[in-house]
């Protein structure tokens, strides 16, 4: 594997969105390793999977970029059969909530492949898999089930959540001879960032924190780092100084950076885009409960979905999924602040139910 | 002496309809030898050393001796639960069966796949899972990673009646059919799954045959008791396959005599009929095979007592190494999550 080569804080200058970040990742890879295929439904048409595969098909074939019948686990047992016989496939799923279709070959097979061959062959696999959100996405479009999956040992569950790490981690992922699962959040595609040019990799398994503080330390994921990095711009002002530790990474997690950070820090909020009964929370807490207890000045919070489907109509759905606004109230709640501040989170001024001023639906 | 990579497990035969008594005295060896090792297994498994289940494929020998005869050491196979057959007809190592099922080091997946989980890379033997229809998949992967690669291989999956009851089953065979993949899928029906009969899985008439030629899929059924129809039908569809003409299913009808899972049998717990039983070793793949080389005049006695002294001796060696080679030592528990 090539050396990380992370130039996040040293380039100035080019820009992308998270979506064609993705889509330079996968472009490098086909074009270095012509055992890497991509396939899913969608990638071949005009829309590219919201712009992360556009242009794939022209550049590396119909033989290496693909859509696929309506087949979610008899397309993933293919995936893995092509894996173990030499290729490097990326299966992308618009939707996470399909993507469910076809667990039974994720867990029972390329999960335990290498395992329970005792080591003498491998599944390098890759699955895109994306979460939705807003815009009445409902219960069977916005699901976020990271923690089904980083239950199952033998899986790679990576969240990326800038452009640089979305590209990073693709190709790392790609690159890596164990089945990686990415899931995406649809909220980041359109968000910008800067990503060097050329080939580079964003270790799978290391979070970064990606704004020092001493007071709390909030761990997130995904699009809730977004979020996180939001609040604790605002907390700033009233003189919180927080840490956000983008985990980037829920299997295999990194358990060092987090009792690290809190060790320092003292506090514990943290913010996941699933439901918090069982959830990736749970497990973030239980690591820093075990691991960093003396260190701890109050109880950790958790900012996660109601434990509920997720309903469709923006009136109930303001109310479903959380953002700064319950970030900044847990934050305030670890450092014993009252919760209701008369300063309150003035909001993003868009709709609660879109990410930026250009999504226009329809998902 | 041990033959770790026996010849008589995977005999050759030319396109023609077998002729010539070395080759069908090696089916009939390869039929042997895998009737010799599993009624081994079943006979040491009482002893409760191999501790994990075992499912044994005595009665349903000549799929796997006759599609593997017909296929080349770079074909790639996948197979079920129901694998050992598969695994030693391909070429798979007898000591690291037993070494698998025997729980220890040696094993083909250093003891932590158990027997369902057999490979053998230096045969091209990809891997066993149990999980039903998943060889299928497996295998049009396989498939799929031959036709872009532009190989000349063609790639196999064994599996039973019940398999074609999932879903992944139609999924894979269809995706097989619209990439015109080099895929043979070859079917043992023995009409049951663990204990539950045909009767109440499909309905009465079900040709699974049709149901695969709907999907687009060429399909032939055969008796799975006669080594040589099983010769016949897989160098067609293996030729048809290499050639790029596309996937092909088999079907071969079959006779599980033992029990699901474990050394022992049904008939005689009252769990199946037991006037079922003379009837399937009347059709026994060694007596109908036997029966052939008889009447065309291959049969040579004290040739043929020769070669299966000999694969009774490599049995009982291969289990006498296992016995006495070591468990994998406790460091192996948390070793080869991730592929480094």
């Amino acid at each position: 594997m090539p050396p990380e080569t992370d130039a996040r804080h040293t380039a100035a200058g080019r820009q992308l969105k998270y979506c064609h970040a993705i889509r330079e990742a996968l472009d490098l890879c086909l074009a270095a390793d012509p055992s890497v295929y991509v396939m899913g439904l969608g990638v071949t048409d005009p829309k590219g999977v919201f712009d992360s595969t556009s242009g794939l098909l022209e550049r590396h074939g119909a033989d290496r970029v693909l859509d696929m019948p309506a087949s979610e686990n008899g397309i993933a047992g293919m995936a893995i059969g092509s894996a173990v016989a030499g290729m490097r496939p990326v299966i992308v799923h618009q939707r996470m909530d399909f993507a469910i279709l076809c667990f039974d070959q994720l867990v029972n097979q390329a999960a335990k492949w290498h395992y329970m061959f005792g080591g003498k062959a491998r599944v390098p696999l890759v699955m895109r898999m994306i979460v939705g959100r807003g815009w009445g996405q409902g219960s069977q479009h916005a699901q976020s089930l990271q923690s089904w999956l980083a239950h199952v040992p033998g899986l790679k569950v990576i969240m990326p959540a800038t452009p640089h790490d979305a590209k990073g981690m693709i190709i790392a992922a790609i690159e890596d001879d164990n089945p990686v699962v990415s899931i995406e959040h649809r909220w980041l595609f359109n968000i910008d960032g800067p990503v060097p040019e050329g080939h580079y990799t964003t270790e799978i398994g290391k979070a970064r924190v990606i704004r020092p503080g001493k007071d709390v330390t909030i761990a997130a994921v995904s699009h809730m780092t977004i979020e996180a990095v939001r609040a604790a711009e605002f907390l700033a002002e009233e003189g919180i100084d927080v840490e956000v530790l983008d985990l980037r990474t829920l299997r295999p997690l990194d358990r060092e950076a987090l009792v690290e950070s809190v060790s320092r820090t003292g506090r514990i909020v943290v913010a996941d885009t699933g439901w918090k009964t069982f959830g990736a929370s749970a497990e973030i807490v239980a690591t820093v409960t075990e691991r960093a207890f003396p260190a701890l000045r109050a109880p950790p919070q958790r900012i996660a979905l109601a434990d509920i489907s997720s309903p469709s109509t923006p009136a109930l759905a303001e109310f479903f999924f959380p953002g700064v606004g319950e970030i900044v109230a847990a934050c305030r709640s670890v450092m014993g602040l009252p919760i209701l501040s008369a300063r309150k989170w003035p909001g993003s001024g868009l709709p609660h139910d879109v990410p930026d001023n250009a999504f226009r639906g329809p998902f | 002496m041990i033959m770790e990579r026996s010849q008589a497990g995977r005999p050759r035969h030319t396109k023609e309809a077998p002729a010539g008594g070395v080759e069908l005295a090696a089916l009939y060896a390869g039929l042997y030898r895998i009737r010799r090792a599993e009624e081994v297994i079943a006979d040491l498994y009482p002893e409760q050393q191999m501790r994990c289940p075992v499912h044994l494929c005595i009665g349903q020998e000549a799929p796997p001796v006759g599609v593997c005869s017909q296929l080349e050491p770079c074909d790639y196979a996948f197979s079920t639960h129901r694998s050992h057959g598969h695994y030693l007809a391909k070429g798979g190592s007898l000591v690291a069966l037993l070494g698998e099922l025997y729980g220890r080091a040696v094993g083909c997946s250093g003891g932590k796949g158990g027997s369902m989980h057999l490979i053998d890379l230096d045969c091209n033997f990809l891997g066993a899972v149990p999980i039903l229809g998943t060889s299928v998949a497996l295998a049009v992967g396989a498939g799929f990673a031959i036709s872009r690669r532009r190989e000349r291989r063609v790639s196999v999956a064994f599996f039973g009646d019940a398999a074609a009851e999932e879903g992944v089953f139609y999924e894979a065979a269809n995706f097989a059919v619209l990439h015109r993949l080099p895929v043979v899928l070859v079917c043992e029906n023995n009409g049951l799954s663990t204990l539950s009969p045909l009767a109440v899985r499909q309905p009465p008439g079900r040709s699974l045959c049709d149901l695969v030629r709907g999907i687009g899929m060429e399909a032939r059924a055969g008796d799975g008791n006669d080594v040589l129809e099983v010769v016949r039908l897989a160098s067609d569809a293996i030729a048809h396959a290499r050639e790029g003409a596309g996937p092909v299913f088999l079907e071969f009808a079959v006779h599980r005599w033992r029990e699901h899972c474990g050394p022992g049998w049904d008939h005689d717990k009252g769990l199946r009929d037991p006037a079922e039983l003379p009837s399937f070793k009347e059709r026994d793949p060694l007596v109908v095979m036997r029966g052939f080389l008889e009447q065309a005049g291959g049969w040579d006695e004290s040739a043929m007592s020769r070669i299966r002294a000999d694969i009774d001796a490599e049995v009982a060696a291969a289990v006498t190494t296992v016995q006495a080679s070591p468990y994998p030592d406790r460091g192996q528990l948390m070793a080869d999550e991730y592929a480094p």
